[in-house]
């Protein structure tokens, strides 16, 4: 058990044991807090509303797709669509989605600490967030893009849609992303309580870790690209431009050396939170601890070598090809050894059956299924034969909607007692997760199937052989939203006539459970000490074999 | 930075942490350490920004080597020099700047700063001529290239390259110039930075030594090919 130490010199007391979401009061004490845990609440709020936006745009494509024939959109028009929807869930969504909110709210609770290193910072990273949003918007409004959220050129230097403000956008959103990275790299490395070793790190603060390591990396990579693409457009300097001498295959190069180690950014952090939710909600010590945390920081490294396999087909040279083919393969090591610890984990475990576990289930199912098909495409003669077709977009969304969108649901579920301080409806919760889970796998497995058969991606009519599948795919999509709409609604509702939460309602061990909850405005009451491993549980009888 | 915290703990009277000190830390000692593995984390990633262009660099040194050769021709190496000789007497005067805080000399401090912003300012006024100099001449970026006598293909790409990696350079000088009025005018003047804590000094010498290195890179790279 952890003990507190000490109490916080006089002239600290003030109004700080009340709750952080009462602590001070109005819409100025929000948007100009330095406190993690409301910067936290308010990238929560924001990426939810953004994701409701690229949802709504989602489904828009999957209503025109439900005949063969365009007829809602031109194609011009289907392409915007298509470019909002990518565009929003990668930039707005996917990449700050668990460690803005999730991980400003928990990483310095975790820790023990009253905040991150630099709360200022902090803020300033939500203010940029909010301000790429708004170039964001701004190109939705004024007509949209038709370049895809991939940029590629020399379509997206020479054609007639808002692509600057877009660029502007995507820009702009990579340093907020950098700040919140540089931010946490700093915490964790010189504030965790007395205590707290590397070892005793819950695994969510690994997972949080290596995505931090790569956001500073990968992501100055992509804001050069994206300035150059920018004078590009605006002056044609001719870098990218093969017109006047340039080389579009080098923004390719460019642009997947950022854009394929990002989806580690939103994928690790998800890896995070089901490493916690499996442990706690089994009752039962991790297995493979280091296992799990040291492959975090190989896929992170791993990830940085493998670009060349999203152009496989872009006339780079078959030597190479090769290579980015093989080290590809490589991801798939410490992935498995993660998935495989984390079934370890549940093997004789209490397992309580709840909608947390649930959602984490349903991330298992779901990611493997996305894991195990993006070997497919690493193999270089089916890439050849999928590229660009559905089974493509099928497998991406298994691992991006399936893996970091149900590890942030499961999260939000895990941890929202704490933020909140109130229980959520348990039966309506798992019915929600029943319909997310049969909408999502009836909108996308249909489209491995039909990708499989050479139906192309990104268009918006399609030979009548493909109706059924995407009929199928149209009705899972609006099944999944419906499911999440349910979702939204019991959680809201519980802010309202949920019940009371208590300190620890799952009975975890890491440090954030042993405040109150919702907790006070810093954090804990005088030092926290850390004498105990996350996953010490005791309680389970192991006779029982 | 540091300031609603500081009212926080003079308001706490008696505190036995300095006011420099944030309360969310244990120590000064760790705050110290914090701010500057920040600051080398912000700096790592300074360095893959430009590494994108390095890349871009190499990789149409590559395609078009003939004309990287001819068309380096056209850059002055000797106002190339000149640059890099201030840049380099720049980062000495700003190491020095940090010398003087250890010493608690809070004048030489600034009278080093006005220095090195001063080499700031030839390097840009340099950078002024040379800049003017190709415009009048033709030999810009793309589609604006009108010089005539390289010979090679895709000579406008090799100034594309040689604007945007001078340019995002100079604006990376520019915003240092920036940042050390700003000190000057700002923390020192307000006496927020004396021996005891000065971590704001060091960390714009750390920016200043890597945008003078980063200049080390592209002075040979672009002014003397072979
Ligand atoms: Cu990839």
């Amino acid at each position: 058990m952890s003990s507190t130490t000490g109490d916080l010199a006089p002239g600290h007391e003030h109004d700080h044991h009340a709750s952080y979401l009462t602590a001070t009061k109005g819409v100025a004490s929000w948007l100009f807090t330095l406190d993690h845990k409301r910067i936290g609440v308010m990238y929560l709020v924001a990426i939810l509303t953004f994701f409701l936006i690229g949802g709504l745009a989602a489904l828009g494509v999957r209503a025109e797709l439900f005949t063969p024939e365009p007829d809602l959109f031109t194609g011009s028009q289907y392409n915007r669509w298509f470019t909002v929807h990518g565009a929003v869930m990668v930039f707005l969504v996917l990449v700050p989605s668990i460690p803005a909110s999730l991980g400003n709210f928990f990483l310095p609770l975790m820790l023990g600490q009253k905040d991150v290193a630099f709360p200022r910072l902090n803020l300033l990273s939500f203010h940029i967030y909010i301000l790429g949003a708004l170039f964001l918007i701004y190109t939705l409004i004024s007509g949209g893009v038709e370049t895809g959220w991939t940029f590629y050129t020399p379509y997206s230097s020479t054609t007639d849609s808002s692509v600057i403000s877009a660029l502007m956008g995507a820009f702009t959103l990579g340093f907020s992303s950098i700040l919140t990275g540089i931010n946490f790299i700093v915490t964790i490395h010189k504030m965790r309580a007395p205590g707290m070793t590397w070892r005793k790190m819950p695994l969510f603060l690994w997972g949080t870790y290596a995505t931090s390591l790569i956001q500073v990396l990968a992501t100055p990579v992509i804001a050069v690209t994206l300035f150059l693409l920018m004078f590009e457009r605006t002056f044609h300097i001719g870098i990218f431009d093969p017109a006047l001498g340039g080389d579009p295959v080098l923004f390719q190069h460019f642009f997947w050396f950022y854009s394929h180690p990002v989806v580690y950014v939103m994928i690790l952090p998800a890896f995070g939170v089901i490493s916690e939710t499996v442990s706690i909600h089994s009752r039962k010590h991790i297995f493979g601890y280091m296992a799990i945390a040291a492959s975090s920081v190989a896929i992170a490294f791993i990830g940085f070598l493998v670009w060349g396999h999203h152009m496989f087909v872009s006339g780079q040279s078959e030597l190479s090809g090769t290579i980015f083919s093989l080290i590809t393969f490589g991801v798939a090591v410490p992935t498995a050894i993660k998935v495989f610890s984390w079934v370890g984990t549940m093997y004789g475990g209490a397992i309580r059956l709840n909608s947390v576990m649930l959602y984490t289930l349903a991330f298992l199912f779901i990611f493997t299924i996305g894991g195990l098909t993006g070997l497919f495409l690493a193999v270089l003669a089916v890439d050849v034969h999928m590229h660009d077709t559905y089974f493509v977009v099928a497998h991406f969304h298994y691992v991006m909607m399936g893996g970091t969108l149900m590890g942030f649901i499961a999260g939000i579920h895990h941890w929202w007692p704490k933020m909140t301080g109130k229980m959520y409806n348990e039966k309506l919760a798992k019915f929600g997760c029943l319909v997310v889970f049969t909408g999502f796998n009836l909108t996308f497995f249909t489209q491995f199937v039909m990708g499989a058969r050479g139906m192309p991606r990104r268009y918006h009519e399609y030979l009548p052989e493909f109706q059924l599948w995407h009929q199928l795919s149209t009705i899972g999509a609006f099944t999944l939203a419906a499911g999440l709409f349910i979702t939204l609604g019991y959680l809201l509702l519980s802010l309202k006539n949920g019940e009371k939460a208590s300190k620890n309602p799952w009975g975890a061990k890491s440090l954030e459970w042993e405040t109150e909850s919702p907790p006070i405005e810093h954090n804990f009451v005088g030092q926290v000490v850390c004498d105990h491993g996350p996953y010490d549980f005791d309680e389970i009888d192991y006779s029982r074999g | 930075m540091l300031s609603h915290n500081e009212n926080e703990a003079e308001a706490a009277g008696g505190h036995e942490h300095p006011a420099w000190q944030a309360h969310h830390f244990y120590s000064g000692a760790q705050q110290k350490a914090s701010v500057k593995l920040g600051m080398w984390a912000f700096l790592v990633q300074e360095v893959l920004f430009f590494s994108g262009l390095f890349m871009a660099y190499f990789a149409f040194r590559y395609l078009y080597p003939d004309t990287w050769l001819a068309a380096h021709e056209l850059l002055d190496w000797r106002l190339g020099g000149l640059n890099t000789v201030v840049l380099l007497f720049s980062s000495l005067t700003m190491a020095l700047a940090v010398r003087a805080c250890q010493l608690d000399d809070m004048k030489a401090v600034v009278r080093y700063l006005w220095i090195t912003i001063g080499c700031a300012g030839i390097f840009m006024v340099v950078k002024y001529f040379e800049y003017s100099h190709k415009f009048h001449a033709g030999t810009l970026p793309g589609k604006w290239y009108t010089f005539d006598g390289i010979e090679g293909g895709a000579p406008e790409v090799f100034f594309a390259v040689y604007f945007m990696m001078t340019g995002v350079h100079g604006l990376h000088v520019v915003i240092g110039i920036g940042i050390m009025l700003w000190m000057i005018f700002g923390p020192i003047r307000k006496g927020k930075i004396s021996k005891d804590y000065y971590p704001l000094v060091e960390n714009v010498g750390l920016y200043w030594h890597l945008v003078d290195l980063i200049w080390i890179f592209l002075f040979p790279l672009l002014y003397l090919v072979r």
